[in-house]
């Protein structure tokens, strides 16, 4: 016996076809159903033209679900379209409730969406797009506007400052930051030596391995590692906090009760990176030349008491203390990205992880842009 | 009957060929036996010895205070943590020793609706609708779409809502659409956690009107945690209170007369006479 077989019984009665339903019409085997269903063709006209006509009895049907309820009436619709009315008989009184439910939930017409053109589409997209990205830019300066006031505020009214929520966000994202920061920064300085002194021994100028780690560490490598891995790990936690008190409206509870969230919740995050981040930068160059250094005495046989007399040669004051002027300003935007788009969360979990997304790429952008010009503006006014 | 390659646990007289456990006898009847439940979060028990039968096709609300473990004892009985001691029989499976393939079988065949709908934010109404339906049957795509969209339409909801995202959505709609994700597979038991919280009256009648009609239409056994007295006297067979860790199972009348001050004030208090009220 077949699975069609077993589903439907196709017998004929003089010009009548005959379908008998058997087992069990649900959604397990709703694929064969609805082949076998399809199958059945319209028995062709007697001789006197009469169209043939289908019996179906559902005596026998021992279950039936809402997808053998909708094969049912699919079938029935495609015969009448045929001009070929199905009577359905012996409908059991236990599947009456099911099969009037489904075919009135199937009577509901579907709501197509309009097509649209692609042309007017392409230009709406673009209109679309150019006009959020000129109001996200026009919001982002209100923002900092709004940062800025906020700050002096505090530093007028400095009772208003919260010291524990202060405390707390320097904690998180300097002192807990010290460990990953380090081992990065002790592995950078370790291969940025390795790279120099393969290259630099070649020109028996080993000894300048030094003034290549001095200088490109302190100007750059140390705060750019620093900024990069404070966006990925505070930029990003300050997304996604606030988002997520954005979601469960816990920022509208705080304005409802009059408190501000920019001052409870913006600056204490922000002033709190101002303070870090150079301690952090400090720390990331220190340990970055300190790799450096092993890695000079073991490649190099260059000991720690020559590297440091060798290191004051090139490295001025400036060159120490250009990472401690880039390290606020950083600090600021990172912050501040990072508060902004967590302001932007709306409504769902899925906003929170886009928005935090968006976040860390572009205080990683803007640190990186901001960097690029401060090289110009030190080397223009030569410090 | 021949059955194309399907998993075994989700043939027809699947139900039939369904072990009984032996210390617990299986009743076709009784689609989910609790016996002895002891939950525990963090040396806090929520429930100390909790019994339960729930009857094939009828509506059982589950009702007590915040915090009594109302919610737990749903998770508990979908299998979504784990009892301290005792033992959950669903459709006659012990739902804790189950293997995986056996225990994604038997969630198939029950329907969960959480309390604010917990769809997939990233979908579409209808996409949502469609999730179980693609991942648990081989139905062709055109057919998929079809019992969408009458799912849809069965739980009320516009057609033009199928497009939209559960965040377009108010809370009636998104519980509605959730309804239907739930009731995709066409489960025999509808599982529903507060169903018409956060809704207006008329919204919470409409609702609860919703889920009576499709339980008499398409045969549900349904487990109810609400709060809300109107429902329990508008669909509700039987009530099982949660009190102090342990579960009291009656009908609206007779909980009236019970003694236990919780369940007295609970039914007897004006709200409760109001509801019983309007019910009668």
């Amino acid at each position: 016996m077949t699975a069609e077989q077993g589903l439907l019984n196709v017998t004929s009665d003089g010009a009548t076809l005959v379908l008998a339903a058997a087992g069990g019409w649900t959604l397990t085997v709703a694929g064969v159903l609805g082949r076998t269903l399809e199958a059945i063709r319209p028995p062709p006209p007697d001789d006197l033209g009469v169209p043939g006509r289908i019996r179906l009895d559902l005596g026998r049907l021992e279950a039936l679900d809402t997808v053998g309820a909708l094969l049912l009436r699919q079938f029935r619709d495609r015969l009448l379209h045929e001009n070929h009315p199905v009577l359905i008989v012996n409908v059991r009184p236990e599947h009456i409730a099911l099969i009037e439910a489904v075919w009135r939930a199937a009577e509901v017409e579907p709501v197509l969406p309009e097509p649209g053109r692609p042309l007017h589409l392409a230009v709406e997209t673009v209109g679309r797009a150019s006009l959020k990205a000129s109001r996200a830019t026009v919001e982002l300066i209100s923002f900092f506007g709004h940062v800025c006031t906020a700050l002096v505020r505090v530093l007028v009214h400095p009772r208003r400052l919260r010291i524990t929520a202060l405390v707390y966000h320097m904690d998180h994202t300097g002192l807990r930051c010290l460990p990953i920061l380090g081992l990065l920064s002790f592995l950078i300085g370790v291969v940025l030596a390795y790279q120099g002194a393969e290259q630099l021994r070649r020109l028996g100028a080993e000894i300048y391995v030094v003034n290549l780690l001095g200088l490109s560490i302190l100007r750059e490598i140390g705060i750019l590692i620093t900024a990069i891995i404070v966006a990925g790990r505070s930029g990003s936690a300050f997304t996604a906090q606030i988002g997520t008190m954005k979601v469960n409206q816990e920022i509208d509870a705080l304005r409802t009760l009059g408190l501000d969230p920019m001052e409870l919740l913006v600056v204490p995050r922000i002033l709190a990176l101002m303070l870090v981040m150079p301690l952090l930068t400090f720390y990331a160059n220190m340990v970055a030349l300190f790799g450096g250094a092993v890695m000079s005495y073991v490649l190099l046989d260059i000991n720690f008491y020559q590297f440091v007399t060798q290191m004051r040669i090139p490295i001025d004051f400036w060159d120490a203390t250009v990472a401690m002027i880039k390290a606020p300003v950083f600090a600021l935007v990172i912050g501040m990205v990072g508060c902004y788009e967590g302001l932007l969360v709306s409504g769902s979990a899925e906003s929170v992880g886009l928005r935090t997304t968006k976040s860390v790429v572009e205080s990683i952008f803007l640190v990186i842009v901001l960097n690029a010009f401060f090289s110009v503006l030190f080397s223009t006014i030569h410090i | 009957m021949a059955i194309p390659d399907v998993h075994p646990d989700l043939t027809v007289d699947r139900f039939l060929a369904t072990p009984a456990t032996p210390d617990v006898p299986f009743r076709p009847d009784i689609v989910i036996q609790v016996r002895g439940l002891v939950t525990r979060f963090a040396g806090h028990v929520v429930h100390d010895g909790v019994d339960l039968d729930v009857h094939r096709g009828e509506v059982l609300g589950v009702v007590g205070a915040s915090g009594s473990g109302k919610s737990v004892l749903l998770q508990a009985v979908i299998g979504l943590i784990r009892p301290a001691a005792g033992r959950i029989l669903v459709l006659g499976h012990d739902i804790v020793g189950l293997t995986d393939a056996r225990r994604i079988a038997l969630q198939a065949r029950t329907g969960v609706l959480f309390q604010d709908g917990a769809l997939f934010s990233s979908l579409t109404v209808a996409e949502n609708v469609r999730v179980p339906l693609v991942e648990h049957t081989d139905l062709p795509s055109a057919l998929i779409d079809e019992v969408v969209r009458v799912k849809i339409a069965m739980v009320g909801l516009p057609s033009s809502a199928a497009a939209k995202y559960p965040s377009q959505l108010s809370g009636g709609m998104r519980k509605r659409a959730g309804l239907a994700r739930a009731l995709a597979l066409d489960p025999e038991i509808l599982l529903l956690d507060e169903p018409t919280a956060g809704l207006d009256p008329i919204g919470a009648a409409a609702f609860d009107q919703l889920i009576g009609s499709l339980q008499h239409g398409l045969g549900l056994t349904v487990f109810m945690v609400t709060h809300d007295l109107d429902s329990l006297s508008a669909i509700c067979d039987r009530i099982a209170v949660l009190n102090d860790r342990k579960l009291l199972v009656g009908t609206l009348e007779s909980l009236q007369q019970e003694t236990n001050p919780w369940i007295h004030d609970y039914f007897s208090g004006r709200r409760g006479r109001a509801a019983l009220h309007a019910g009668s």
